[in-house]
């Protein structure tokens, strides 16, 4: 981006922490989508994943980040036979979505704990700030 | 000016600032691939920064940067440990506050000084 303001320790934080949340949303829409099925192979949904990039800024010397966008996991689905389930196909089978639930749940619990901890330095930083503005 | 009224002290202001945004950086990248931790060696820092201030031009603007050397390297490449970069970043917010508090000693003084109290 040509013209942008320089980068400060809140517009960084801003970006850190909205990475954080599209990684959330990611891993809660595989969540979401876990055990869904579908009557092909491509048709079963595969999770996504937010792929974070640096973002550095040469002014301030601080490096942000940013999502470099979202990719689609190459997990084949599970195949599973099951003639009863009304999406099967005409050998029976069903393609179900290779969504891990443990994976998932780390994953959002991992992208919580950075999230605070960006609010945990921002506050402090803030704090600083204030005390030296307030300084007569 | 600046220099005669704070000595080292708004010098090493200024570089603790930085020091905090760099830190801070490196735990919004904690979970980026690749990317690789930095830090400012204060003393580094500083000398550049008052030798700079002396008329000094050679001195390199990127002074006291150094990367982080992690304890276990990450598959990924991102040489970023968290409770490395919350300790550095606690001590730095600390001393910051130390030599807030040795600025705000000079303001007053010389306050004091202009009012005549």
């Amino acid at each position: 981006m040509p013209d942008r303001t320089p980068m400060t320790l809140f517009s960084m934080t801003t970006r850190a922490m909205s990475a954080q949340m599209v990684r959330m949303n990611a891993a809660t829409s595989n969540l979401a989508n876990a055990g869904s099925v579908s009557s092909t192979e491509e048709g079963a949904y595969r999770p996504i994943r937010a792929v974070f990039a640096v973002e550095l800024d040469k002014a301030s010397g601080l490096a942000g980040v940013t999502t470099g966008g979202l990719v689609r996991a190459e997990t084949a689905p599970t195949k599973r036979h099951d003639p009863s389930h009304p999406l099967a196909d005409k050998d029976g089978f069903v393609f179900e979505a290779p969504v891990d639930e443990t994976a998932e749940m780390v994953e959002i619990m991992e992208s919580a704990r950075q999230y605070q901890n960006m609010v945990q330095a921002l506050q402090t930083a803030k704090q600083l700030m204030l005390e030296t503005l307030r300084s007569q | 000016m600046n220099e005669r009224l704070f000595g080292i002290h708004g010098a090493a202001l200024t570089v603790r600032s930085e020091r905090m945004g760099v830190i801070a950086s490196n735990i919004a990248n904690a979970a980026t691939p690749g990317y690789k931790a930095r830090d400012i060696d204060f003393n580094a820092a500083l000398d550049a920064r008052l030798a700079r201030a002396k008329g000094a031009n050679s001195a390199n603007p990127e002074a006291g940067m150094v990367w982080r050397r992690p304890t276990m390297p990450s598959l990924d490449g991102n040489t970023v440990e968290l409770n490395h970069e919350q300790v550095a970043f606690a001590e730095n917010a600390v001393a910051y506050s130390a030599t807030l508090s040795f600025v705000q000693g000079k303001v007053n003084t010389i306050t004091r000084a202009l009012k005549g109290e």
